[in-house]
């Protein structure tokens, strides 16, 4: 328990980086699922950081002559229509989807961090505005406005990344906004500017680390989302264009020989998509054990 | 009742204002020329300098804006490039096709995810408990296009249960009368049980992928909610009185584990509308999904932008109905009213 005490006070990692670590020790051994998704994770990464240079076959290239191949020795995860090997096509869509998800989660991580804490600590008219805009987005069905952004942005890549970001912007903004407000008069605030700090000081040097563990889970938990909504939108054929490989399209390639039988085409890209979300979620879940213990479920 | 009735319609306007602006700014206010969207991909110049004329894009943007919400008002979405018909003809013949796949996936799952809900939380531990939780953390972590093409594969290509994914009907059922617009109701209406039989065979692979993919939300607070409800003083007071275990989980406790339940409720509608979307089109569905997914791939911007508007406002209803029957369920939301 006293480790579980000793966490709280994050504004001083250093201090307490060894009970943190001991701390997130006794997490993983508690629930090895956790430890599990650490270690999806690594792999993951792994494959989006080398996945391009270890695959045994090019992703692009074609051979009609191996086309609709069930998986062998050879194929691992069989060939699709064009005779394009898929195990090394899933390896290297790692890459591209993870690349997505992050600079989206950067992006809604900046905008909905900053706006949200504004919000809560300035509270007023910023407050205002920046929940009836958070308020707005969320009166649509969020894949439903993610898709109308991409068609009047315009049918790319970085439009999906925008439209995902935009669509977690509400989640973040209610986040960082109800843990400025908690602070906005906490003791350590008011010596800070007793001192002469000005407002933005105090809200980017004070507030922002106090608050950073807890958006840091944020975004463990909507990376999963993330990856989906954007596999989603490739998947109905927006952004990502063939050939280049990306799960959501590869599912969709492999769509139409789903009632012919072979079903290697679409499952195992969607079962990387779904292996990636998966990780994602348990670690969100891991990381708020980690984090914040009284929201344990 | 009427009061706190008002008060939320009044509250629902803001919100169906900011609907409108963002619609309106997603064809106008951003890069690009609006005049060229709606022209489509092939127009000439001066088709796209008539476009601008005709639509008014040539004003300013207040004027504009004006012109867009009278649009609406008179129930004008703009025509389709493609088909040339207007497009809320369009939406709303397709509307009862999404709306009957939405409706039974939402009470598959909530026929599922509810008992299971209230059985992980009265038998806390059990193996049913450990069911409910990987349910819950596996059906959020399940693309909605990828359960339903494995559901294909099993059920249709493995088995032969289901028929294949082409739409509402097969080729050897002619379409039923159009009274409600649902399938399976209409060919009920008139008592034609082979038709009824053929749509519900068709409904039943894309509802339960929409089921499955809302499961999980549903029953994870289902189950949150009945353990905070059991463990509180009421229920301990209900068992310490003799009732018994039946009377005390129905009666007492269900019912106000319920409330948190309802309002997961709009949560889960903003991911099942979303969800539709993609369900549809891996079911050849003829719902407003694949028709604004069809229209998105042409570059045919006025059923999108009816789509979108649609959907929002949809959600914004179904929203405001959750919170009436929230009043329904729960006596002191009325009295606080």
């Amino acid at each position: 328990m006293t480790e579980t005490v000793s966490i709280v006070p994050a504004a001083t990692p250093k201090a307490h980086s060894n009970s943190i670590f001991s701390h997130a020790r006794y997490v993983v051994a508690e629930n090895p699922v956790t430890g599990l998704a650490f270690g999806l994770f690594a792999l993951i990464a792994l494959c989006a950081l080398i996945g391009p240079y270890i695959v045994p076959h090019d992703p692009l290239a074609s051979d009609t002559a191996a086309a609709l191949q069930a998986p062998s020795w050879k194929h691992w995860f069989g060939t699709d229509q064009l005779g394009r090997d898929i195990f090394s096509r899933v390896i290297v869509a790692t890459r591209l989807d993870f690349v997505i998800a992050i600079t989206s989660v950067a992006l809604v991580f900046v905008m909905g961090g900053i706006a949200g804490i504004a919000a809560g600590f300035f509270g007023g008219w910023t407050d205002r505005v920046v929940s009836r805009i958070a308020d707005t987005i969320m009166a649509f069905p969020l894949f439903v406005l993610a898709m109308g952004i991409v068609a009047a942005l315009g049918n790319t890549v970085t439009n999906i990344v925008i439209a995902t970001a935009i669509i977690n912007f509400p989640l973040y903004v209610r986040v960082a906004r109800a843990e400025a407000n908690v602070r906005r008069d906490a003791g350590f605030v008011q010596a800070a500017r007793l001192s002469g700090n000005g407002d933005f000081r105090i809200l980017l040097a004070h507030i922002l680390p106090n608050i950073m563990p807890i958006m840091m889970v944020q975004i463990s938990l909507t990376m999963g989302y993330a990856i989906l909504n954007a596999a989603g939108l490739s998947f109905i054929g927006l952004g990502v264009k063939p050939p280049t490989p990306e799960w959501g399209i590869m599912v969709a390639e492999g769509a139409a020989n789903i009632i012919s039988g072979e079903w290697w085409i679409a499952l195992f890209p969607g079962a990387a998509l779904m292996i990636a979300v998966f990780t994602f979620n348990l670690l969100g879940d891991g990381l708020r054990d980690l984090v914040d213990p009284q929201r344990r479920t | 009742m009427l009061a706190t009735l008002g008060k939320r319609l009044i509250t629902v306007i803001p919100t169906l204002i900011g609907v409108i602006i963002v619609t309106f700014l997603l064809t106008r206010a951003l890069p690009g020329d609006p005049a060229a969207y709606f022209a489509g991909p092939a127009a000439t110049k001066e088709a796209v300098e008539q476009v601008r004329v005709s639509l008014g894009l040539d004003k300013p943007l207040p004027i504009q804006f004006v012109r867009y919400v009278n649009d609406l008002v008179h129930g004008n979405l703009g025509n389709s490039l493609s088909t040339g018909r207007p497009v809320v003809t369009e939406i709303a013949s397709r509307l009862p096709a999404s709306a009957e796949l939405t409706l039974l996936g939402l009470i598959l799952s909530m026929v599922i995810a509810v008992p299971l809900g209230i059985l992980a939380a009265v038998k806390q531990g059990s193996w049913i408990d450990h069911t409910c939780r990987v349910v819950a953390t596996a059906g959020v972590s399940l693309p909605v296009f990828f359960t339903g093409l494995l559901l294909v594969y099993v059920f249709y290509y493995i088995l032969g249960w289901w028929p294949a994914p082409i739409g509402r009907l097969d080729a050897f059922s002619s379409v039923p009368p159009n009274i409600t617009g649902f399938y399976t109701i209409d060919t009920l209406l008139t008592g034609n049980v082979e038709t009824f039989r053929a749509s519900l065979s068709q409904l039943i692979l894309p509802a339960f992928t929409l089921g499955i993919f809302s499961l999980a939300p549903i029953a994870r607070m289902t189950r949150a909610s009945m353990l905070a409800v059991l463990a509180s003083e009421f229920v301990r007071t209900a068992r310490a009185s003799g009732l018994d275990n039946r009377t005390v989980i129905i009666t007492y406790a269900f019912r106000n584990a319920m409330l948190p339940v309802v309002t997961t409720l709009g949560m889960v509608f903003s991911f099942l509308l979303g969800a539709n979307v993609l369900v549809e089109k891996v079911f050849a569905w003829p719902g407003i999904g694949s028709y604004a997914v069809e229209a998105l791939l042409q570059s045919d911007f006025a059923p999108v932008q009816g789509f979108v508007l649609t959907m929002a406002v949809m959600y914004v209803a179904l929203n405001l109905l959750i919170d009436i029957l929230y009043g329904v369920i729960d006596p002191r939301v009325r009295l606080e009213g």
